[in-house]
């Protein structure tokens, strides 16, 4: 699909692309671009960290035990004396990986499976929908609980089991644009043109299912952090010296009394990154739903 | 004194792109008991007009500039939203283009019926529904006590529009609007509707102002003929005067528009290119459900170098004869024979060797288009897929295509969205050209496109078709553009072929019933 | 209907059979045991409680023993607490959970629905923004850190309510339902707002403002029948949800529910308890969604024909 300019045509005219309309759309939505420029703020906090956090992520001062905000703390100290900004930092890589990791999962499967169900269709379409309807059915916060307390201190299964969650979904949404987008008449007319079933999901089914996609990947990611953040608080997800910012909150909440900034400052660091998503997801909706005008 | 005159209406829409006239100081009035008509395409500020008067656009982004729309001595303009409803529905009642969408899936039709008697007139129910009752039986519902209770998708199009217009008529208006209200209906049940329109309109005595894009089906029962055209009203007369006597170049060019005449059948060689044998096609939609039997049993002859045009309305299986010659659907009985190939035997890599000689213009410009490619894209693909071009001959093949089908060179590199409707159609019959095909399908190539372009690109298949010499099956449910392009004609029914012949011969002598009522609904045989 | 009903129910039974399998073998093949983390028992005292608990047979026999035992309703013996069957903890807890369920169900459906349907009514202006941007608070503070902070204001700074327990002091039910409900009100804001946009836009609105109803009648009468059908249709994954939330929600406020049962079993190694709440709660949460399923297509006129038996 490269466009090549040449010679052979007089005074060529740009044209706009529909993913270019999108941007420009999204451009204007001001709330999407604050949550998009928050998240990417927040991504590259969590990368650097282990060379830009204040402190180590052992060091303890237990001369000082918990101690509220100050010059040498921006956010305070914990009970064993543990800068809460670092933890803080070190917290949301683990909050910000899983969520990014678990939806890359599900996005790969559930991506693929809805598209061979939707583009197929008939019995293979059927036999491998029943197996998410079923799977759909059960109720998967139990189980997950279950799962975390028999297998544990495994981040490796975390990811696996909130994947295995979310997987459904996407393949439910996927295998729906395919379907819509297989009888459309453009895709049809690459069937009379005679290209293979590979050559058309490739390059006429899976860019115009790509929207919703996006769209629902990027909702996807807090609905995966507050998952892990729901197991954290409970004891079942993440274990320590590891922390995630669920586990602080967790900590946190049972010394709010005492030592409110140990809860306040991690609830806020969850809050504002799912807030950014949200709104980042919600413009990106906005921007990639309209489907260029009709006459 | 007229029913209602406007005078000077201008309405534009304010949007974050700009402002948009969509009304421009319109004047035009309907008399009581009469029937005007308003004539425009998309675009031309028709039914906007119409809706502003009764307070129907909303008002962000729709502004009314300015004018008046007297009705019975009262200014509709300068009314409150409250007067306003006070009249919707009672004095002035309206029907809309697609009965499909119009009613409430989710109420009974006897409850939607009701409403406006319970509510302009204070009613009771039970005489509410009598009275409802009543009035679906003169609309012609065969069993209104049982439509009462019933819910609007079990109705048909054609039925669902008769419910619209009971329940419009129903408090007795002194004006019922009507905004294409057969355009989505099949060209039998149009015929049965604007019938039913003139006749309760002769019958109650009331004006109706007709909105359509179609001057043959309006030249039948309009009293007085309104031209719109880029919000403007350009003309006005009776049917006489505009027919015989247009005095505006865009009225001439409507008239001329108009698919007229008979195509002169080239003395072509009565030699099959395509031979089809007993052919079925059957969809089976659930496991164990009854079969739908789109194309039950057909067998016909298609001559090379003839346009061969299928008629029939929806549900005749014409659109999947033509995908079933085109292999895009699994056949379910039969044979088809291409210039002494058996296709209906073809599978996997002959088949796809075989598809470059034979291609589909689709109905929808729009969603035959992939959007996320350019027409350079588009253009390219068939090209390449059958190796007909080198890499450096290709930018030159493209440029050839879009020169023959009238597309300006520049934009070659822009995608579906940035174009009208004519002009992707253009796009799409180029892509069907690509390969040089020896047989085309015309699925509805023109259905979708205002009546000037469809005019332009009727012309350009034409054309083309004598150019590249092609053979060709036009399938259309409108006879009178069949009529223009097509040396012979077959006619689909339920899935089966009532009639095959040369067209003339079939207009002047049909010998199967349905044909007979099929060219009896066609509209416009009052004018010209 | 019945047909419709009955297939359904077919299709929810192997989805029970799954959970109840599933659970009682990744149950049994955890490590450790009921017994393990608590103080050494002696090899015959062990011996005897094994064999009571029907652990010293193989796996599959204790399988089927206990497929048996479900058929006539009895979830077994609790491991923690002996003496006590399963049936008799979580029919204690039942009521409370379901009590606190029900009010924050109830506070997600008023303040979601009323503000859903209400900032559709004139959407990207204040009346929807305002309503919007509270229901995004409400979806991006989860309940484990809402409650705790509903907490800190409320009960410590403020000092106007109750903060642990259940029906001991009055008003001690208010923060816990609050806490519990307000992501689902939060969502169930949107889903009604997007429902009731997708609604007013079609055609059979415009023809009832040109009848000449009233706005509040074309919202009420006309709109609001299709526009909730999403919310409806909510309900069955929404009660899984609020089972999950009161897990949280209890163990914050103390409150003695299935859900700080549940995650106390878990903890404990307590099999059959671990078990048994799992496959009742999975039941019940099969069934909700079965009922809301049915329910959301029972409203739709053209379903409600297929269910009958007529045709479309």
């Amino acid at each position: 699909m490269n466009t090549v300019s040449s010679p052979a045509f007089d005074a060529v005219e740009q044209g706009s692309s529909l993913w270019h309309d999108a941007w420009l759309r999204l451009r204007k939505n001001k709330l999407a671009l604050l949550g998009g420029a928050v998240l990417l703020f927040m991504i590259v906090i969590a990368l650097l960290t282990p060379w830009i956090a204040p402190y180590s992520y052992e060091a303890q001062n237990l001369d000082l035990g918990a101690s509220p905000p100050s010059a040498a703390h921006w956010l305070g100290t914990d009970i064993f004396g543990r800068d809460l900004l670092t933890q803080v930092m070190y917290g949301g890589r683990i909050s910000l990986a899983v969520g990014f990791i678990a939806t890359a999962v599900a996005l790969l499967i559930g991506v693929t499976w809805g598209a061979i169900a939707g583009y197929v269709g008939g019995r293979v379409d059927a036999i491998m929908m029943r197996l998410v309807d079923i799977l759909y059915a059960l109720p998967f916060m139990i189980f997950i609980v279950l799962l975390m307390v028999v297998f544990g201190r495994n981040i490796l299964l975390l990811f696996l089991a909130i994947g295995a969650v979310e997987w459904l979904t996407m393949a439910r949404i996927m295998r729906s644009q395919v379907q819509s987008l297989r009888q459309q008449e453009f895709v049809e007319a690459a069937v009379s043109v005679g290209l293979s079933p590979a050559t058309i999901i490739r390059k006429h089914i899976v860019p115009n299912a790509l929207g919703p996609i996006i769209v629902y990947t990027t909702l996807t990611i807090p609905s995966v952090m507050l998952l892990e953040a729901f197991l954290s608080f409970l004891g079942l997800g993440i274990q320590p010296p590891a922390t995630s910012w669920g586990l602080l909150i967790s900590y946190g909440a049972e010394t709010m009394e005492e030592y409110p900034w140990l809860l306040i400052f991690p609830g806020c660091a969850l809050t504002l990154t799912l807030f950014s998503l949200n709104f980042l997801g919600d413009g990106l909706r906005d921007a990639l739903d309209v489907r260029g005008s009709k006459d | 004194m007229s029913l209602l005159k406007v005078d000077h209406l201008s309405v534009s829409f304010v949007t974050r792109n700009g402002t948009n006239q969509a009304v421009d100081d319109v004047s035009f009035a309907v008399e009581p008991r009469q029937i005007t008509a308003i004539i425009g395409e998309s675009g031309s500020g028709k039914s906007v007009s119409c809706y502003a008067m009764l307070g129907l656009v909303p008002s962000p982004p729709g502004r009314i500039d300015g004018g008046s729309a007297v009705f019975q001595g009262q200014d509709l303009l300068s009314l409150s939203e409250s007067e306003l409803r006070a009249i919707r529905g009672r004095d002035i009642a309206m029907i809309f283009q697609d009965p499909m969408t119009c009613l409430n899936p989710f109420m009974r039709i006897g409850d939607q019926l009701i409403e406006p008697l319970t509510l302009h007139r204070g009613l009771d129910k039970k005489s509410a529904q009598a009275r409802a009752t009543e009035l679906l039986d003169e609309v012609g519902i065969r069993d209104p006590q049982g439509a009462m209770r019933a819910f609007p998708h079990e109705f048909s199009g054609g039925m669902r529009q008769r419910v619209m217009i009971a329940m419009a008529l129903i408090n007795e208006p002194k004006l019922l609007i009507a905004d294409e209200p057969t355009t989505a209906l099949d060209v039998t049940i149009q015929a049965q509707i604007l019938k039913l329109i003139a006749d309760l309109q002769h019958k109650r005595d009331i004006g109706v102002l007709l909105i359509s894009h179609d001057l043959a089906v309006v030249s039948d029962i309009a009293d007085q003929i309104v031209v719109m055209e880029q919000g403007k009203v350009v003309e006005q007369g009776s049917p006489q005067a505009i027919f015989d006597n247009a005095q505006h170049p865009y009225t001439r060019k409507l008239l001329a528009a108009i698919p007229s005449g008979q195509k002169i059948a080239d003395a072509v060689a009565a030699d099959p290119l395509i031979r089809i044998d007993h052919l079925k096609t059957w969809f089976t939609p659930n496991e164990g459900a009854e079969p739908v039997k789109a194309v039950d049993d057909v067998s016909l002859e298609i001559h090379r170098g003839e346009v061969l045009g299928l008629v029939g309305e929806s549900g005749s299986g014409k659109s999947t004869l033509g995908r079933s010659l085109l292999r895009l659907v699994p056949l379910t009985g039969g044979q088809i024979d291409f210039d002494g190939t058996t296709l209906s035997a073809l599978q996997g890599k002959p088949l796809k060797q075989f598809r470059h000689r034979m291609q589909m213009i689709f109905q929808d410009p729009y969603a035959s288009l992939n959007p996320r490619m350019t027409v350079y894209d588009t253009l390219a693909e068939p090209l390449l897929q059958h190796n007909l071009v080198s890499k450096a001959g290709l930018d030159q093949a493209i440029r050839e295509l879009m020169d023959n089908v009238g597309l300006a060179q520049a934009f070659v590199r822009k995608y579906p969205h940035e174009f009208s409707g004519g002009q992707r159609q253009r796009i799409a019959i180029g892509r069907a050209l690509a390969t040089r095909p020896e047989f085309i399908v015309a699925d509805e190539p023109v259905s979708a496109l205002d009546v000037t372009i469809q005019a332009q690109i009727l012309d350009l298949l034409a054309d083309l078709t004598k150019e590249y010499g092609l053979t060709m099956l036009f399938i259309s449910h409108d006879l009178a553009v069949i009529r223009q392009i097509a040396d012979r004609i077959a006619v689909m029914y339920h899935g089966k072929l009532v009639e095959e012949g040369p067209t003339a011969q079939v207009f002047d002598s049909p010998s199967a019933d349905y044909t007979r009522s099929l060219l009896a609904a066609i509209p416009g045989a009052h004018a010209a | 209907m019945l047909r419709f009903l009955l297939v359904r129910i077919l299709q929810a039974l192997p989805v029970i059979f799954v959970v109840i399998t599933a659970t009682f073998f990744l149950v049994r093949s955890a490590p450790g045991g009921p017994f393990d983390q608590e103080k050494v028992v002696i090899p015959e005292v062990r011996a005897a409680l094994e064999a009571q608990y029907r652990l010293d047979l193989p796996l599959h026999q204790q399988y089927f023993a206990y497929l048996g035992d479900l058929a006539q309703g009895d979830l077994g013996p609790s491991f923690k607490y002996p003496g006590r069957s399963v049936n008799e903890i979580l029919f204690a807890g039942l009521p409370v959970t379901a009590e606190l369920g029900l009010y924050a169900l109830i506070i997600a459906l008023v303040i979601g629905v009323t503000a859903g349907v209400f900032a559709s009514l004139k959407p990207n202006t204040a009346q929807d923004y305002i309503p919007m941007s509270l229901a995004m608070i409400g979806i991006c503070m989860p309940s484990f850190l809402l409650g705790p902070l509903l907490v800190l204001i409320f009960g410590i700074w403020l000092d106007w309510l109750p903060i642990t327990g259940w029906g001991d002091i009055p008003g001690d039910k208010i923060l816990p339902a609050v806490t519990l409900g307000s992501a689902y009100a939060a969502y169930i804001a949107r889903l009604s707002r997007a429902g009731m946009l997708e609604i007013l836009s079609q055609d059979y609105i415009r023809t009832a403002r040109a009848k000449g109803l009233p706005e509040w009648r074309v919202v009420t009468q006309h709109a609001l029948r299709g526009g909730l059908i999403p919310v409806i249709a909510f309900l069955g994954p929404a009660f899984a949800g609020l089972l999950a939330g009161s897990f949280v929600v209890e163990t914050i406020f103390q409150i003695p529910g299935l859900g700080r049962f549940y995650v106390q079993a878990a903890f404990n190694r307590d099999y059959t308890m671990i078990l048994g709440t799992t496959v009742f709660l999975s039941t019940l949460i099969v069934f909700f969604n079965l009922v809301s399923d049915v329910v959301a297509a029972w409203l739709n006129p053209r379903l409600r024909q297929q269910f009958k038996g007529g045709s479309a």
